[in-house]
């Protein structure tokens, strides 16, 4: 079942939660919807479950929500087969784990109810796919977080569900269980097949789970695509700052420069150092603090010229090789640079303080100008 | 093993202990021990003929009957009100808040006579009423009447917070999983509001048994008919006989006792067959 919105917008009050969104999810895949607090991605889940109405303008065409090409905008939320995951479960506290899961069954109007007996058999089966077995008779306050989860999921996909909605489905649980979870809903996922789509704030999770990911800033979509492409070819400042580490560095000033754009972008484990003299045209920085622990090391370092810090990820049998010091003054290579010269994307490398520019056809390139200081 | 307080960041258990069992024998404790040593000079049979007399049970009934049909009736009008009070934001909202705790305010003598004055035979819905051979004032119904008016507040302040503790996500959980309207009343939120409810109920079961100043306006105070037991219990004390009067209360206090304990009881049950 794939879904698509068209043209939503969503306000409340004075708040803007969705400007004129679009979207389609293809059928039976995983999709994060990934932003900050606010950026909207929760309403726009709720609207696709049903929970929350968009905004009716004068557009009769916009603000609509299709399921594989059939309007259900005004499909009220139980008749829409989505099972939604809330954030705090919203398990019934006075039902038993069993009673839970077969909620969704036992409301069905009598015509369509299944039996007492194959909704038992249901019931098992999902508690034995969400490895809860001996846990039926329980109470949800008598359960972990995880397993609040898990008995959450399977009261979900009880009514067998063509789309699967989950609002931060890891938010309320600890590190160790999050990833867990994670992994586990992965293969849970390819089990089933259903096409699901979750919200998060936490660029790992959405990076590691999901086979698209949505980035969404300020009640509007920043960029759709797979989780390679977001990482490496992000398409706005909000994008690269939000998913994964990133440098953020004066391109203006100093011995950096590249007309068109004040700020350029590189991530730590594109930053390499070098020993050595200074040149008239290396970049120079000194360093700060080393920390090793893992396979990389990490190496904060100030810029001569700007004074600006940043970080550097090292490998470690490198790092030792260097045998960086605390104060030394060192050379720094960027491998591979960023640049959103007037909101366009631009790659390009830096070595000995010079840009030296990959642009894609059509970008004016910029001129890396280390000779002016 | 012997009883020993667990320990505790916070000091003073024993304390606070003492002084809550010395202020609770002090407060209720020792005037209800009064009721039973000056009701235990009497004879059995004096006690007997005193609690038995065919007016007495009439007062009996129609104190705790009404009492209890006052206590029903205010359970799903206070539910009502504060589920309303709760989910909708309206216009005068605050006062209506602030309306729900009038009966605990007001002298109960004035409701008395306000009823009165609306449902007699010349009053505002009085003379509309009377016509049709509906009689309020000078009845048991009237009785009723101002109980209800009496016990809402207990209803509605026992259900408000857990109402507002209630998660939207509940009803909205139950409503993707395809749940009508009344389904999703009827098994998510009356369950989680069931103990508030009976807590409601018996806290306006038990003020009602206690009222005297608004219902014997209304009432009438006919023997046999529309007088109730605090009444009786004033009646023997103007005729001095105290020993009559605490016979009298000693048997509404054993009764509401029992009554509460019991809600008390059937409701942890309850809870207990539940986890």
């Amino acid at each position: 079942m794939s879904i698509e919105v068209r043209n939503l917008s969503k306000h409340f009050g004075a708040f803007t939660a969705l400007a004129n969104v679009s979207l389609k999810v293809g059928t039976g895949r995983l999709t994060a919807l990934l932003g900050p607090s606010g950026s909207g991605k929760t309403t726009l889940l709720r609207i696709i479950a049903g929970l929350e109405f968009p905004d009716t303008g004068d557009d009769r065409e916009a603000g609509r929500v299709l399921f594989h090409g059939e309007d259900v905008s005004d499909v009220p939320a139980g008749q829409r087969g989505v099972g939604f995951v809330f954030q705090h479960y919203a398990l019934f506290k006075h039902m038993s784990v069993f009673d839970n899961i077969a909620f969704g069954l036992t409301v069905r109007p009598r015509k369509s109810r299944p039996s007492r007996a194959e909704i038992a058999e249901r019931v098992h089966e999902l508690l034995r796919l969400v490895q809860l077995e001996n846990l039926g008779q329980r109470l949800p306050d008598q359960l972990s977080g995880g397993q609040r989860q898990r008995v959450a999921l399977a009261r979900a996909l009880a009514m067998q569900p063509k789309v699967l909605l989950l609002d931060e489905p890891f938010g309320a649980l600890d590190a160790q269980v999050r990833k867990e979870m994670r992994s586990w809903l992965r293969s849970l996922h390819e089990k089933l097949h259903v096409t699901t789509v979750f919200v998060t704030h936490d660029q790992e999770e959405a990076l590691e789970l999901a086979d698209e990911v949505v980035v969404m800033n300020n009640a509007r979509i920043e960029q759709v695509g797979g989780p390679q492409e977001v990482y490496d070819r992000p398409v706005s400042p909000f994008v690269i700052e939000f998913l994964g580490n990133v440098n953020r560095l004066a391109a203006g000033s100093g011995k950096l420069h590249s007309p068109g754009s004040d700020v350029l972008y590189v991530r730590p484990h594109d930053v390499d150092i070098q020993r050595g003299a200074a040149g008239a045209h290396a970049l120079r920085a000194r360093v700060l603090h080393v920390f090793s622990a893992g396979s990389y090391g990490s190496v904060t370092l100030e810029r001569i010229d700007t004074g600006e810090h940043f970080e550097a990820e090292i490998a470690r049998d490198r790092l030792r090789d260097l045998d960086l010091k605390q104060g030394d003054d060192v050379n720094v290579v960027f491998r591979h640079v960023r640049l959103f010269p007037r909101g366009q994307f631009t790659e390009a490398d830096v070595r000995d303080g010079r840009l030296s520019e990959a642009p894609p056809p059509g970008t004016p390139p910029a001129h890396g100008a280390g000779e002016h200081i | 093993m012997p009883f020993r307080p667990r320990r505790s960041v916070l000091p003073g258990f024993g304390l606070s202990l003492g002084f809550t069992l010395a202020y609770l024998g002090l407060v209720i404790l020792l005037p209800l021990a009064a009721v039973f040593v000056k009701t235990s000079g009497m004879s059995w049979p004096d006690f007997w003929a005193a609690v038995s007399s065919p007016r007495v049970i009439a007062s009996y009934q129609l104190t705790f009957g009404a009492s209890f049909l006052a206590a029903l009736f205010n359970v799903p009008c206070g539910v009502m009100l504060a589920w309303v009070l709760v989910r909708y934001e309206f216009p005068g909202r605050k006062l209506v808040d602030a309306l729900v705790d009038l009966p605990f305010a007001l002298p109960t003598a004035v409701a008395g006579i306000a009823f009165t004055a609306i449902y007699a035979k010349n009053g505002w819905f009085g003379q509309w009423l009377e016509p049709q051979g509906i009689k309020v004032a000078y009845t048991a119904l009237g009785v009723w009447l101002v109980l209800t008016f009496i016990g809402l507040p207990f209803v509605v302040r026992t259900v408000q917070p857990i109402l507002e503790e209630l998660e939207p996500e509940l009803e909205e959980a139950a409503a993707t999983l395809g749940a009508t309207r009344g389904q999703t009343f009827r098994r998510v939120i009356l369950p989680a509001l069931r103990p508030a409810i009976i807590t409601g109920f018996a806290l306006a079961f038990a003020r009602a048994i206690g009222e005297y100043g608004s219902v014997v306006f209304i009432a009438g105070n006919r023997p046999m008919h529309t007088e109730i037991t605090p009444l009786l219990i004033i009646t023997k004390l103007e005729q001095y006989d105290y020993k009559g009067a605490t016979a009298l209360a000693s048997v509404l206090l054993v009764g509401s006792f029992g009554l509460l304990f019991f809600i008390q009881l059937s409701q942890r049950r309850a809870r207990r067959a539940h986890a």
